[in-house]
């Protein structure tokens, strides 16, 4: 399952990192961050609860950039 | 600019009066640290919680992490105004950098924002807005003037010119009337239309564009994984010279040359080294170069799906092309009227009205350059002679119209002709009257589309087709190209550009441009496929790595252009910014770039970057 959400991040090597942390989240088969369109397409793995695994992919995101967010 | 760097802003502004004014009291001691700690921490707090919180979260080697050490250290050291200063200015570059870019995405996304928000549909005689998504095909939809088209479909009232510059770069419109096909993403500029769709929402143009758009940056480039490399080895590496710095050669003066250590001086020179070697102006301006190429050729028309596919782009040395639909127009018109021996809008009236009761593509053909509806009660008796072609009564003549077997089934002498095409040979009355030739037609820029590749360095140009070796050959000797295969099935297409795949250099590379269904297998063995977007099939769309949105072959030399261009900012920056960096950390552990030094080989090189990254949005003159 695919799921599209918008996210807030100054620039463009910020994106790429939240790409890797949200890459590395349980739950997450493969992630994108498009800093073009300040967005970021999550594909779930099987029976993956996004709900949950967002939550886990923010806290991820904060880690590695303070400075960002993820409008779930 | 928005409320977090107007925050940022005055916050540099009230740092650099307090500095100011401080520089000016005539204080020192403890009194002057603790004063000077006012604009540090106004300035930098938020700095020394993200390196704090990055050490915590064992992400310690970032440029936070490098800013707060080297500017707390400077101030220890009682270097006061140079350790705020530090502070005050990577502040300055941050909001610089961040205000660039997001002018720059702003100016993006104002182009790329194609999606309709909703449809009209008109119940009951009052129009109403619905989701897009709920509109089932078959719909009508109502488009007023200025609104956008959401969903494909077929016009069935009214007449209007289209806006298409969103979806194709093109910016003279197009006119269109019932009966014709539009694409969603489209504005309608003038009348009222009322369209059936033919396609759910999700399917339609404008959706299948902003999914390619979207998913465009998870490809990354070989230099974007460079940099991301790059860093994660570079600031551990310098973190450890800078420490180094600072202890290993006060040792050695104390303990082999017998001299005074000179802690501090020693020290200073690791901190400045640390400013100095912030990998910012990489880290920032390498992603924002792709960023800014790929939004400066969607701009032009030009999707590229990932800065990767712009990377090996700019390599390419050998196109090669399918023929219809790509360097042709796919539809066949008159292009000839030959031998007549009637005046030619004569035989074009005999030819339409003979053949109006047909649906053959050469029928269609004739109507269209006949340009009238044709009268049929002028025409009775009609009798097709399949394999041969019709003869009929029109004004009670009696005219055939076919191949040559007709013309010598009623006795007619035909004379054969030197152009390529289909012929239509018309009789009037039992004589020959003269052939109109139907062929395909080369698109307006092709030619010089490929003299542009030429000019652009590829050296090497070959078109492929499933077409009759005749027709090939004219084709290729009317475009300049010297390579051609014909009468070619998807599979040997495929084959021949493996061929060619092995034969070229290593370090070049190999775009394939076509359009069909057939030619997909080719669009994804090639190194970089490019297809036709607005008469192209799905299928090419989805294989292609490049997708051209007008359909106009001299967007490819302009793509390849484009990446070029881009490629070289980048490399720009790689060499510009490295090369700054070596200089002035090799004058830093000399002792010779001071503090300030250090302030510009950071901030300043950021700036010129960002600067320069921003350069690859404008493709206007490429």
């Amino acid at each position: 399952m695919k799921k599209t959400y918008k996210i807030d991040v100054d620039c463009a090597n910020c994106a790429n990192k939240m790409e890797e942390a949200a890459k590395h989240t349980t739950g997450v088969k493969d992630a994108a961050v498009n800093f073009m369109t300040l967005k970021m397409i999550v594909e779930f793995e099987e029976g993956a609860a996004p709900k949950d695994v967002m939550l886990e992919v923010l806290k991820n995101c904060k880690k590695v950039e303070d400075d960002c967010e993820i409008f779930l | 600019m928005n409320k977090k760097q107007k925050n940022v802003l005055i916050r540099i502004i009230v740092a650099a009066i307090l500095i100011a004014l401080l520089k000016l009291l005539p204080i020192d001691g403890w009194v002057e640290f603790g004063l000077f700690l006012v604009p540090y921490f106004v300035i930098g707090h938020d700095i020394l919680k993200k390196a704090w919180k990055g050490i915590r979260n064992r992400q310690a080697f970032d440029e936070n992490f490098l800013m707060a050490v080297a500017t707390i250290g400077a101030i220890l050291l009682g270097e006061y105004v140079e350790g705020v200063a530090v502070m005050l200015f990577y502040q300055i570059g941050e909001l610089f950098q961040s205000y660039a870019v997001g002018k720059s995405r702003r100016n993006i996304s104002e182009l790329m924002d194609i999606r309709p928000d909703y449809a009209n549909i008109e119940r009951n005689g009052t129009l109403e807005q619905v989701d897009p998504d709920e509109v089932e095909p078959g719909t009508i939809i109502v488009v007023q003037p200025g609104e956008k088209i959401p969903i494909d479909g077929i016009v069935t009232e009214g007449s209007t010119t289209l806006n298409t510059s969103a979806l194709t770069g093109e910016s003279l419109p197009r006119e269109v009337t019932v009966g014709d096909e539009v694409i969603s993403g489209c504005i309608n500029q003038s009348g009222l239309l009322k369209i059936r769709t033919t396609r759910e929402f999700g399917e339609s143009t404008v959706s299948q564009i902003l999914d390619l758009v979207e998913n465009a940056s998870s490809k990354k480039s070989r230099s974007e994984n460079f940099i991301t490399k790059f860093a994660r080895y570079y600031t551990p590496a310098v973190c450890y010279s800078a420490l180094a710095l600072a202890i290993v050669p006060p040792l050695i003066r104390v303990l082999f040359l017998g001299s005074s250590p000179e802690w501090s001086d020693w020290i200073l020179r690791a901190l400045t080294f640390l400013v100095i070697s912030c990998p910012c102006a990489l880290v920032v301006s390498i992603p924002l170069s792709f960023f800014a190429g790929i939004g400066g050729a969607s701009n032009a028309g030009i999707l590229v799906k990932g800065s990767n596919y712009l990377e090996t782009l700019s390599q390419t040395k050998c196109v090669v092309f399918d023929k219809t639909g790509t360097m042709t127009q796919g539809v066949f018109e008159v292009t000839g009227i030959h031998h007549n021996t009637i005046p030619e809008e004569k035989l074009l009236e005999y030819a339409a009205l003979a053949e109006c009761h047909s649906s053959h593509p050469i029928s269609k053909s004739l109507q269209k350059a006949y340009g009238k509806i044709p009268d049929q009660s002028r025409v009775s008796k009609v009798e097709e002679i399949s394999g041969h072609g019709v003869i009929a009564r029109v004004d009670d003549i009696s005219v055939a119209a076919g191949n040559a077997k007709l013309m010598r089934r009623i006795g007619a002498d035909c004379s054969d002709c030197h152009t390529v095409g289909t012929l239509v040979h018309i009789a009037v009355d039992g004589a020959y009257a003269g052939h109109i030739v139907i062929s395909d037609v080369i698109k307006p820029h092709a030619k010089e589309a490929i003299q542009a590749l030429r000019s652009a360095g590829v050296s090497r140009t070959v078109m492929l087709t499933g077409d009759a070796e005749r027709v090939a050959r004219q084709t290729a000797k009317e475009l300049g190209i010297r390579e051609v295969y014909s009468e070619l099935l998807p599979a040997d297409k495929v084959r021949i550009v493996e061929r060619l795949l092995n034969e070229k250099k290593a370090k070049d590379t190999l775009a394939f441009v076509g359009d069909g269904i057939n030619d997909a297998p080719v669009l994804s063995r090639a190194d970089i496929g490019i297809a036709m977007g607005a008469m192209g099939s799905d299928a090419a769309i989805e294989a292609a790595d490049v997708v051209l949105m007008d359909d106009d072959p001299l967007k490819i030399s302009m793509a390849i252009r484009i990446s070029r261009k881009c490629l070289r900012i980048v490399y720009e920056n790689i060499y510009f910014a490295i090369g700054i960096k070596l200089i002035c950390l090799f004058l830093g552990a000399f002792g010779i770039a001071n503090m300030w030094f250090a302030i510009f080989a950071d901030v300043g090189v950021m700036v010129l970057a960002v600067l320069n990254a921003i350069r690859a949005l404008n493709v206007k003159k490429l």
